[in-house]
């Protein structure tokens, strides 16, 4: 028992270094490109791993998770915009390009719009609550495609990534380093929630809710709490991407967005601590690999897709498992 | 683990890919369009149009050397970013070009054009980058954004029509269209509609515009919204009864082929039309047809074409040595080419001065096409010029 | 007050538009438990099928047997090959695989007709718009569309309610093990239903061609509006998705119609235009969420 734990740690050890080492290698290698790759790999697994929280340990099914993931990107936009121009949002609210600051922001503005969300959605089951998130998240849409003020549906540009600690975060290294240090924190802090006894009532209620409730557990408030959370890390991953990408557009809050956080979470493995981190970076790793082969890239795509979750019942890291498994 | 293996895989994979670059190397040029989804057609057309100038000049622009290099966006402003990364850090591309879209322009073109790389743009010009924004490295071939729904304002305004009804879909684009039309219009608005992003369905509309009963009529829904609007718009019966004017985004070759014979009449403003006179467009259209046989010739060919040429221009003067930016801004900057559109120079904010024409839909061989009736703005830049500090 | 009136006319015309699009989504949604994302797909299958057939032809109605045929044989094969190993599988994994197909069926259009839209002749004898009261015109095409519309409704009702299959296919709906043990192959019951599902929807395809774009990508712009439809009616119902679609189309057609000129009451007319269409856009989804706050089930919850 202790020997396989000195492993696990030496392997997560190992892992962070290699992980550290991207940059470097990338450098070397003369492919600098896989710099932002990986950064955008490390923030769409925050925002798949945040919406696997709640569709793979608490069973909620949101197909509405753009809105956070847009709303954290237009919460670092919107007060970017608001800082260059040196006004006051709503008359009161001063501009911002700290990310110090701009981080908590978006905590509470998608926590705010999670629970306010969550707190309507949750009082349905099944296939409504599918689609009364979506149609949160497209009034959401409708609304940022038609606020001209801040770029409407061409989006929004930010002239520099918010700063911290005075580094340099026009680098793209750098950049990839605080995103991995914000990653690392989430992970500990998602992974340590999965297995707290708050992540213990909340699968327990998706396999059996009559039993929970008989031991005096009130499922919507903990199905809510569950919901915010998720929806505040894939918030916190939206304003990563506008930082990283410095631009916002209402793409980030369409539904096709959502599907593709949701596809992340399919393709690595519902319910598992690391297959949405998985997922993301073979999804993003094929599209792009895939598209600089052929034109025909989608075709190419969706007959993995197919294969995949054909032969593979419970996604990658059910692959992976099998091979862990033979090997032991 | 496997995340991380097949990340560091794909780095060793990509890094054996790149040869190491050679003095006698062709210059490359990096293309990032958009070639999946309804709106694939336009990006495949630049691409064409532009391959075809490369063809004709047998593989070379302005007498250098260059190979393009195209990938697809997939309308998504993450994909482009990544792959124009790509493009301009690792493979060490100084000309960048072809996207459809403003919205993905304004992801990519910050990146581009600080890392000293330059911009061609066969299509989008958004108003940021033509004023305040603008770019000693950024260029726009086509045109500004704005001047697409002016030129189909002075359609209207040479026709004389009194009144007008104005349509767009309801974002950015759509707002910027119809302030656009009126700048140049000078009659009466007599209603004005936003719809939804994405309506197809246009009855409650059509509707309307029979209750106003303006003079003329002209909307900006491109792609396939446009299709079903000028469909339905014949259905209802009011093709014969009220004049619609179109501009280029709302009236190409694609969509009125798609449209048929509810075309027939349509007045359409626009740069150019496969019946110019001029010998470089002639020269294009001949090559067009004999490369793809009667697939519609759209604006968006022309444009990659002509932007082709503009690229060759700056190569001429700067014999294809890249690192000598200045002389090839200045070679692309005085527009030394045969552009298909005849008359064609940049302003001091890089955007065009060129004529615009109205035109008229007509039955062809292949279904209908536009016919060229005259000039009806000419030499014209934009509005924004004046915020550039160029 | 005639133009209340078209407008309501529109609405409904409308409204049995979104039913037809959305009758083989409800069949195969409701009754299979399918999440079917590639139900656009099919819409495409159809209306590319059709349309393709009734230019070699020549015949638009030459081509509507054609693209059912097609639509209804894609929806078999994809039954039979990828959907047939899912039904006892997680809804997600369904949702993952139809989202493949999705991919597949769009590269494949483009590969086979090219990127751009198709241009799709209207029948003979419906191009000209009839007058239906003093100062109403109206194209004769949306009153085919309203027929069909109807006649889809009537005829699934009796399909359900009726038939020996449709007694089957609820039956299996509510108690699958059941039917097997009485003998009946559900499995072939399944494969047929995914079929007839698929029809439908390349009906609807077809027909929505001429006034509609036939274009790549054309089966997901629906795609949100039929799971709505569904959704509000109750899921797995037909006399629900009817009346869904029916309320939805009026309250769209009646809100871009006269909210603008409402709100011009209040504000300046291209702030009310703007707004105007904002809340109409969000309209169909405000709706849906209304309703299932007020009834989680739906309007018209099926039985099962």
């Amino acid at each position: 028992m202790d020997r396989s734990n000195a492993l696990k740690t030496l392997a997560a050890v190992i892992g962070l270094l290699a992980l550290v080492a991207v940059p470097i290698i990338a450098d070397a290698a003369g492919s600098t490109a896989w710099i932002s790759m990986a950064t955008r790999i490390l923030i769409y697994g925050m925002a798949a791993a945040s919406l696997n929280f709640a569709l793979g340990y608490g069973g909620l099914v949101s197909f509405g998770h753009a809105a956070f993931f847009g709303l954290g990107g237009y919460v670092v936009g919107i007060l970017y915009q608001t800082y260059a121009d040196e006004t006051l949002l709503f008359g009161f609210i001063p501009g911002t390009n700290q990310l110090l600051v701009t981080l908590p922001a978006t905590i509470l503005v998608t926590g705010i719009a999670a629970a306010a969300i969550g707190a309507l959605s949750l009082r349905t089951g099944g296939v409504q609550f599918i689609m009364i998130t979506l149609a949160f998240a497209q009034m959401l849409f409708f609304f940022f495609s038609g606020l001209s003020a801040y770029g409407g549906e061409d989006g929004l540009i930010i002239r520099r990534t918010n700063e911290l600690f005075g580094l340099n975060m026009r680098d793209r290294a750098t950049l990839y380093w605080v995103t991995l240090a914000i990653t690392a924190l989430f992970f500990v802090i998602y992974r340590r929630l999965t297995m707290s006894s708050f992540g213990t009532i909340v699968s327990g209620l998706r396999q059996n809710e009559r039993r929970m409730a008989a031991l005096g557990i009130e499922a919507y408030r903990y199905r809510l709490i569950a919901f915010i959370l998720s929806g505040i890390g894939t918030g916190i991953a939206g304003a990563m991407l506008a930082n990283v990408m410095r631009f916002t557009s209402p793409d980030l809050l369409a539904w096709h967005t959502s599907g593709q956080l949701m596809i992340m979470v399919i393709l690595g493995g519902v319910g598992t601590v690391t297959g949405p981190f998985l997922g993301a970076a073979v999804l993003l790793i094929l599209e792009d690999v895939l598209n600089a082969w052929t034109e025909n890239w989608p075709l190419i795509l969706g007959l993995v897709l197919l294969v995949v979750v054909l032969q593979a019942r419970g996604g990658l890291m059910a692959i992976v498992n099998l091979v862990r498994g033979n090997r032991s | 683990m496997n995340a991380r293996s097949l990340l560091l895989a794909g780095l060793l994979a990509s890094a054996c890919a790149i040869p190491g670059a050679q003095a006698q190397d062709p210059v490359k040029i990096g293309m990032v369009t958009t070639l999946s989804g309804p709106a694939g057609y336009l990006g495949q057309d630049v691409r064409d149009g532009f391959n075809l100038a490369v063809e004709l000049g047998e593989g070379k622009l302005g007498g250098v050397p260059v190979e393009v290099v195209v990938e697809d966006d997939n309308r998504n402003p993450g994909q482009a970013r990544q792959i124009a990364e790509g493009m301009v850090f690792d493979e060490d591309i100084k000309i960048m070009t072809g996207i459809i879209f403003s919205n993905i322009l304004n992801a990519v073109a910050p990146d581009v054009l600080d890392a000293d790389a330059f911009y061609i743009s066969p299509n989008a010009a958004p108003s940021n980058l033509a004023g305040a924004e603008c770019d000693q490295n950024f260029f726009s071939v086509a045109w500004q954004n704005d001047a697409l729904h002016e030129a189909a304002g002075f359609v209207a305004e040479n026709e004389g029509y009194g009144s007008a009804f104005l349509l767009a879909a309801n974002y950015q684009a759509g707002k910027d269209a119809l302030t656009g039309f009126k700048r140049r219009f000078s009659g009466e608005v007599v209603g004005e509609i936003y719809t939804p992003i994405e309506q197809n369905e246009f009855s409650a509309e059509l509707a309307q515009i029979r209750a106003a009963n303006p003079e003329v009529v002209y909307q900006f829904f491109p792609g396939g919204a446009g299709i079903a609007f000028l469909r339905q718009y014949q259905q209802a019966g009011l093709l014969g009864e009220i004049p619609l004017v179109l501009g280029e985004p709302t009236g190409d070759a694609v969509i009125l082929n798609a449209v048929g014979d509810a075309a027939l009449g349509l007045r359409v403003g626009s740069h150019w039309n496969e019946d110019f006179d001029n010998e470089a467009s002639q020269t294009f259209v001949a090559a067009w047809r004999e490369r793809y046989g009667d697939r519609p010739i759209t604006t968006y060919a022309s444009q990659g074409y002509d932007t082709a040429h503009v690229i060759g221009a700056g190569l001429a003067a700067n014999g294809g040595d890249m690192d000598d930016a200045d002389t090839f801004r200045e070679g692309v900057r005085s527009a030394d080419f045969e552009s298909v559109r005849g008359d064609f120079a940049f302003d001091k904010n890089h955007q065009p001065i060129q004529n615009w024409y109205a035109m008229t839909v007509v039955e062809g061989e292949n279904g209908p096409k536009l016919r060229t009736d005259g000039i009806v703005a000419e030499h014209v830049s934009d509005v924004y010029v004046d915020e550039c500090k160029m | 007050m005639l133009l209340i009136f078209e407008q309501i006319l529109n609405g409904v015309q409308y409204g049995v538009m979104l039913f037809l699009l959305a009758a083989g989504l409800t069949l195969i949604f409701g009754i299979m438990q399918v999440i079917n994302l590639a139900h656009g797909s099919l819409y495409m299958v159809g209306a590319y099928a059709g349309t393709w057939f009734a230019q070699e032809t020549g015949s638009f109605w030459l081509g509507l047997p054609a693209g059912l045929l097609a639509a209804a044989l894609t929806g078999v094969l994809i039954e039979v090959i990828v959907v047939r190993r899912l039904y006892d599988r997680d809804h997600l994994e369904q949702v993952l695989a139809t989202f493949a197909l999705i991919l597949i069926f769009n590269q494949l259009v483009i590969m086979i007709f090219g990127r751009q839209p198709f241009f799709v002749a209207m029948p003979e004898g419906l191009q000209e718009s009839i007058q239906l009261l003093p100062g109403l015109q109206y194209p004769p095409y949306r009153l085919l569309i309203i027929a069909a519309g109807l006649g889809v409704a009537v005829g699934l009702y009796f399909l359900i309610t009726k038939t020996r299959i449709g007694m089957l296919v609820r039956a299996g709906a509510t108690d699958r093990e059941m039917v097997r043990a009485l003998g009946v192959n559900v499995r072939l019951l399944y494969t047929v239903i995914f079929g007839f599902g698929a029809l439908l929807a390349g009906l609807a395809g077809y027909l929505a061609g001429p006034i509609f774009a036939v274009q790549v990508g054309m089966g997901e712009q629906i795609l949100l509006t039929t799971f709505v439809v569904v959704v509000i009616g109750g899921v797995g119902s037909i006399r629900g998705a009817f009346v869904a679609g029916l309320i939805l189309g009026v309250l769209d057609t009646c809100l871009r119609a006269f909210l603008p000129g409402i709100l011009r009451l209040v504000m300046a007319g291209p702030d009310a235009d703007a707004l105007g269409a904002g809340i109409a856009a969000m309209g169909i989804y405000l709706l849906m969420a209304i309703v299932l706050l007020i009834r989680p089930q739906g309007l018209f919850p099926a039985a099962h």
